[in-house]
């Protein structure tokens, strides 16, 4: 009995030292449970081959993951050496000392020359314009199109839209043209949808979705500079945006009352719907024929522009940040020295993450590699994003509460909807100081 | 060693001082004190705690100091049109939700109280929804009341309504899910209630002559009250916190109680001091509620 016990101490004490000499240091990265994280992890795997330095990306799913981060953060863990945090967390992160300032880091690694300028801004930069950095432009992603080519080119539907519309169906000139096409499709008795959008109000599905309408109408949310709300995100511009984004929802699948970036793209795989909006970073999943039966009958477009001719798309993705309370702050910027690099960033693209290195986006090899990269290529360098101050989630809660009842309830008017909503973000920014 | 000296080994044995091992004394505190430890440490600790935090605007976000406000959180709670919506939706669910379950709990153990084939296996059956868990039972419902092919809209003919997309309709429709998973529990108390009454009181009302609905009122109804009125408290008290059910099946306005509220303030806005306030505020409705109904419990027992 006594020699097994020793054995089994034995055997623990080896486990356990085995592991700390294989390998002498360690990064975590934290991100959310999506595909780019496992392609994140395919590529760290060769941080690893080449220095030895083990890196591990940890993922929780996306409805834990703001939370999860801001607990860590909170109790100043040092769980996580790096994450790759939403871009309106810049405010909450920065100003909570979570972040480690990456100002000089970005200036002596020419991060502003190598990277998309749109994706440093959103990504990176807080408060805008300041010149205060403090992630890298991780992954890049925007909200695109998919839509079923089968359905759009098959020549009864086509002479039945001409007839009908008075023009050609093909993939969306503007939101004018994405209406119709969605109310052609739209037809409950074949199961068949016009079109599948983001409603799910839980996190920031549902305001991004909006979005799209909204920027492309030429709205905005607010001034970013002086915090003025009230007479922008309730001017014209925006509330024909909201009643557009608000008709769509008529065209969705039956029971779209919550739905996100999966129900989206099964509106594709299952042929529920003509056309579907989702961030480009789960577009990959379309192309594969193993989770869509219907990848070689789909097409793939930028968000349409608006009735003025703006065209913007809501961004989506991350730029990756050192935790401040990280013990391997050397070894992550370390890391992130070796993330930025070109090479590193063609096999990152490679992979399937989405690179915001500017030479990447821009040489042919990335932009014919998928149906859709041009489409993405073309979306970075024409979006906008929500608000990213430290109280972003009060006023992104107000928002999903004011405009969930509007979009799927169908209850009240949009301008009546907006008006509530400039109300309840003036005193939002009121109580903490902002706009004078 | 004979019976007798066995049995009184085995009773003198828990009080005797013992030569190797541990005393009475030793053995009750090593099963109370790590219980007492763990109910100040996670228990009491974050609940005087949260307390003080409750009179500050921290947010735990940020690395900023918590200041000392006073009573402006409960001020700006109370007197917040939003939250007192949140308490009408969670007053209205608490009454459709436990008044449903009291009337199909109830209901059914009546069914079951008497002799039946297969009562056993019957009343095991009728008892699994409430050892599912919350979280199961949504997402199982949510595909019930699907407008494409949930069974619900086909049984009753009602094409594609969307139960959970309407705004007048989602909290009927999470109350239905609750009172399916919780009237069991109502049933399964009301069954031992109404197995209790004793059988004399019954024969005594037949040759009487008494009518069904004078037996139910004045024999059946009066004599099963306290134990109902402990599933009321129950179910009143879990309802008034509900969470998993309604956060899985929708996320209207019209359906956000207090403890969806509660967590988006404290876990997604981070507004940890005013989140304190909230969580003080539902404690002391809870409280009160509870008191309400254990006097009545009371006054029904002394009848």
């Amino acid at each position: 009995m006594h020699s097994k016990m020793a054995g089994l101490l034995a055997g623990a004490v080896m486990t356990l030292f085995g592991t700390s000499h294989a390998y002498s240091q360690e990064l975590t990265i934290f991100w959310a449970e999506w595909d780019p994280a496992n392609y994140l992890q395919e590529l760290v795997n060769d941080y690893e081959a080449e220095t030895g330095v083990k890196v591990t990306v940890e993922t929780t799913p996306w409805a834990d993951f703001q939370t999860k981060a801001f607990t860590e953060f909170n109790a100043k863990g040092s769980a996580y050496d790096l994450i790759v945090g939403d871009s309106q967390w810049l405010g909450a992160a920065s100003e909570g000392g979570h972040y480690v300032d990456l100002t000089q880091f970005v200036k002596d690694n020419h991060v502003l020359d190598t990277m998309a300028p749109a994706t440093v801004k959103f990504y990176s930069e807080y408060p805008g314009n300041s010149g205060k950095y403090w992630s890298i432009p991780a992954e890049g992603d925007a909200v695109g199109w998919s839509y079923r080519k089968d359905w759009f080119e098959d020549p009864t539907e086509m002479a039945n839209f001409k007839a009908k519309y008075g023009y050609d169906l093909a993939v969306p000139k503007d939101w004018k043209a994405l209406r119709d096409i969605a109310e052609f499709f739209y037809r409950p008795d074949q199961k068949r949808a016009g079109v599948a959008i983001y409603t799910d109000n839980s996190y920031d599905a549902m305001a991004m979705g909006f979005e799209n309408a909204l920027f492309s109408f030429g709205g905005e949310l607010g001034d970013f500079g002086t915090y003025k709300v009230d007479g922008i995100v309730n001017s014209e511009k925006a509330i024909a945006a909201l009643d557009a984004y608000r008709e769509l929802y008529k065209f969705t699948p039956p029971g779209w009352a919550k739905s996100f970036f999966v129900e989206d793209n099964q509106a594709i795989t299952e042929n529920l719907a003509a056309m579907s909006m989702n961030y480009f970073a789960f577009f990959p999943a379309l192309l594969n024929e193993a989770s869509n039966p219907n990848a070689k009958n789909t097409g793939f477009f930028a968000n349409p522009p608006g009735p003025g001719g703006d065209q913007f798309a809501a961004l989506g993705g991350q730029g990756i940040s050192i935790v401040s309370y990280s013990q391997n702050k050397d070894e992550a910027f370390k890391f992130l020295q070796w993330f930025i690099k070109d090479e590193t960033q063609k096999k990152w693209a490679a992979l399937g993450g989405y690179t915001c290195n500017k030479s990447v986006l821009e040489s042919a090899d990335f932009q014919n590699a998928t149906p859709y990269n041009k489409a993405f290529y073309d979306t970075m360098f024409k979006v906008k994003d929500f608000w990213a101050v430290p109280e972003y989630a009060e006023l992104l809660s107000q928002m999903n509460t004011r405009l969930y009842p509007l979009i799927v309830g169908g209850e009240g008017s949009s301008k009546d909807t907006l008006d509530a909503l400039a109300a309840d973000w003036k005193a939002t920014f009121a109580k903490y100081g902002r706009g004078g | 060693m004979n019976p007798e000296a066995r049995v009184a080994q085995q009773t003198l044995a828990p009080t005797a001082p013992r030569a190797h091992g541990m005393s009475d004394l030793a053995i009750r505190n090593l099963f109370i004190i790590p219980t007492i430890v763990f109910l100040i440490v996670f228990n009491i600790f974050p609940l005087i705690y949260s307390l003080g935090y409750s009179f500050t605007d921290f947010r735990a976000s940020s690395n900023d100091p918590a200041h000392f406000v006073g009573l402006d959180n409960y001020r700006t709670l109370l007197s917040d049109p939003n939250i007192w919506s949140n308490f009408t939706i969670t007053a209205k669910y608490v009454i459709i939700s436990v008044t449903g379950q009291v009337i199909v709990g109830f209901g059914v153990a009546m069914l079951l109280n008497r002799n039946i084939p297969f009562k056993g296996l019957l009343t095991t059956l009728l008892l699994l929804p409430m050892m599912l868990s919350a979280a199961v039972v949504g997402l199982f419902w949510k595909l019930l009341y699907d407008p494409s092919f949930g069974i619900i809209n086909y049984a009753f003919g009602l094409g594609t309504f969307e139960w959970l997309a309407d705004p007048k309709m989602a909290l009927y429709a999470i109350a239905i899910a609750d009172i399916w998973m919780w009237s069991p529990f109502v049933m399964l108390l009301s069954l031992a209630g109404l197995s209790a009454v004793p059988k004399h009181l019954y024969e005594a009302a037949a040759i009487d002559r008494a009518s069904g609905l004078y037996v139910f009122f004045r024999i059946t109804l009066p004599l099963v009250a306290p134990i109902l009125m402990i599933a009321v408290i129950f179910r009143t008290m879990e309802a008034f916190k509900t969470f998993d059910l309604a956060y899985i099946l929708a996320s209207q306005p019209t359906t956000e109680v207090i403890s969806i509220r509660l967590y988006k303030m404290a876990f997604q806005e981070w507004q940890t001091g005013l989140s304190c306030a909230f969580a003080y505020i539902v404690l002391v409705m809870v409280l009160a509620i509870t008191n309400i109904y254990v006097k009545y419990l009371n006054k029904v027992k002394e009848r």
